[in-house]
């Protein structure tokens, strides 16, 4: 699909129209077909067989928040893809994570960074956290014709609301509903055990460098009991992917950073399977 | 009712042209050059809302000067010309050359159509390269037409006496304080051989820096920065003095963000906050 479709090779009369700053409504204008919402599949019979991608977390501290993933895909009980990567920057001050069918979740993704980036030019202003989360919505209400066919897309969307001075965390259901979460989040196949083993560890008082060894035990504990969920493989030098966002934007840790955090909590493990314990009472 | 006189051709193209350029001419002039990290954009604008110059890609640029919300349209039309071809393909084939060209189309189509005025507007579309040879500076006047710039180049009101005052002074590998000097120079220049003063706060300035770590290259210099550019001694000025990312001071500024395709990994996006490295050469 080429841009200038007509004979004379001017931009078409979409494309000079004034109104609208969203890509997305660009695009069902001049282009539905290319949007994501628009395809439908023809009836089946059973689930359709595509990778998955499995668990992300995210916990907020003092001045931002950290949002992580592992690194698996499974196909059934096939592992698809060990170095996946499932976590990615939206704009400057939010990053997104992708749990659900890989193929279409990153595709998502990449109109959500283009949604966001398109009204950045075009207004010459972002959009504030919460119109970046509403969007989110909109996009994954588009899936949900796919999601009824069992390919469902449910991220994690995390960002710094510069306005409030926070980090915030809001989470998804296959049908868009969009709820924000205090203090951690999970999703994906295994967010029951990442979930179970943050709310044992996590305090709303962590350090930054805390919260990151508090994620990676999320996700190793996910891991642990969450066949579809992969854990740091030491021998092929694959560590989860770990990003932090705060006053100075979105980064994500490098080899080193991730690996750090993850052979020290593995080094532990080795004398302490189950990990750190709380107390009783 | 009465028979319209006969028009020529010739006469009819003659007038249209005579029209969009008198248009042009009314509004302020704008440059564009190349320095040793990018290109830089500068014009008097005493506006801080409505912008002469903006982003349209990762490593392309916008400038124009005439009728406001003609090319406000062009503009946004050049984004999401060049937004839906990096999301159908790829964002590395998306180029200036490209934009260029369609909007040459747009224009020329306009330009020479009986049922429409012609635009009042010329525009520059500029691309960074890796290096200084790779940069791309395309003009484009208002019938349709594509000028292949180097080194500078002038559009607006004043334009050819700002052009010949930039060609002869202009060198490549200047730095960033020493192009935006020159540029001030050769915009304070009026018509009748007076020159005027320019205040820093009715100037709109603009890069596109290759040295940004992220993606998105174009930048905004504002307050601070630019203040202290313009006061760089020509001599002190190193071609590092590179804009740095922590005066993004303008409000509904645009943090570039070092946002990536998913499919490949993203180089963390270094954010430099202390503006310490910057204040200190003088």
């Amino acid at each position: 699909m080429e841009a200038n479709t007509r004979s004379t090779g001017r931009l078409p009369a979409a494309f000079l129209t004034p109104g609208s700053s969203s890509f997305m409504d660009f695009l069902s204008d001049h282009s539905p077909e290319i949007l994501p919402g628009n395809r439908s599949l023809p009836p089946l019979q059973g689930a359709v067989e595509a990778p998955h991608g499995t668990t992300i977390v995210a916990a907020s501290f003092p001045g931002g928040v950290v949002l992580a993933g592992d690194r698996r895909a499974t196909m059934g009980n096939m592992i698809a893809q060990r170095d996946i990567e499932k976590v990615f920057p939206a704009d400057e001050y939010s990053a997104v994570g992708i749990a659900g069918t890989a193929g279409l979740a990153v595709e998502m993704v990449k109109l959500f960074q283009l949604e966001l980036e398109h009204f950045e030019k075009v207004e010459g202003a972002t959009l504030s956290l919460e119109g970046k989360a509403n969007r989110l919505s909109t996009m994954i209400r588009s899936n949900l014709a796919m999601a009824m066919q069992g390919l469902a897309v449910v991220p994690l969307f995390a960002g710094y609301d510069v306005d409030r001075e926070k980090g915030r965390i809001f989470s998804y259901d296959v049908t868009g509903g969009r709820s924000e979460e205090h203090g951690y989040a999970a999703t994906g196949s295994g967010s029951v055990f990442a979930r179970g083993s943050m709310k044992k560890l996590y305090r709303n008082d962590l350090t930054e460098e805390q919260t990151l060894t508090l994620v990676v035990q999320a996700l190793y504990d996910a891991a642990d009991d969450d066949s579809a969920t992969g854990g740091p493989d030491v021998a092929r030098r694959i560590y989860p992917i770990v990003t932090v966002i705060t006053d100075e934007g979105f980064r994500r840790l490098d080899d080193t950073e991730s690996s750090e955090i993850a052979r020290a909590i593995l080094e532990r493990r080795l004398e302490q399977p189950d990990g750190p314990r709380a107390a009783l009472l | 009712m009465s028979t319209p006189f006969y028009v020529s051709p010739q006469q009819a193209m003659a007038d249209r042209a005579e029209y969009a350029r008198k248009g042009i001419a009314r509004g302020r002039s704008l440059v564009v050059l190349q320095f040793a990290d990018g290109i830089v954009f500068v014009g008097e604008n005493p506006s801080r809302a409505l912008h002469k110059f903006s982003e349209i890609y990762d490593r392309i640029g916008f400038a124009a000067a005439g009728k406001y919300n003609e090319y406000e349209n062009l503009r946004i039309g050049g984004v999401r010309y060049a937004d839906l071809r990096g999301y159908t393909y790829d964002r590395d084939d998306v180029t200036a050359r490209g934009l260029a060209n369609v909007y040459a189309q747009t224009l020329g189509t306009i330009f020479s159509s009986a049922a429409e005025k012609p635009y009042e507007v010329e525009l520059v579309v500029a691309e960074v390269g890796a290096g200084p040879e790779g940069d791309q500076i395309y003009r484009l006047p208002h019938d349709g037409s594509i000028v292949d710039e180097h080194g500078s180049v002038a559009v607006g009101g004043n334009a050819e006496q700002i052009s010949s005052f930039l060609d002869q002074r202009h060198r490549d590998g200047m730095s960033l304080a020493e192009a935006l000097k020159l540029a001030v120079q050769a915009l304070s220049r009026e018509a009748n051989g007076n020159e005027r003063e320019i205040p820093a706060e009715r100037l709109e300035v603009a890069v596109l820096d290759r040295t940004r770590p992220q993606q998105r290259k174009f930048k905004r210099i504002v307050g601070r920065q630019l203040t202290r550019l313009l006061d760089a001694d020509g001599a002190g000025a190193t071609p590092t003095d590179a804009p740095s990312d922590s005066e993004d001071a303008e409000g509904g500024s645009t943090p570039a963000a070092g946002t990536d395709t998913p499919a490949k990994s993203t180089d963390a996006p270094a954010k430099g906050t202390d503006a310490s490295d910057e204040g200190t050469k003088e």
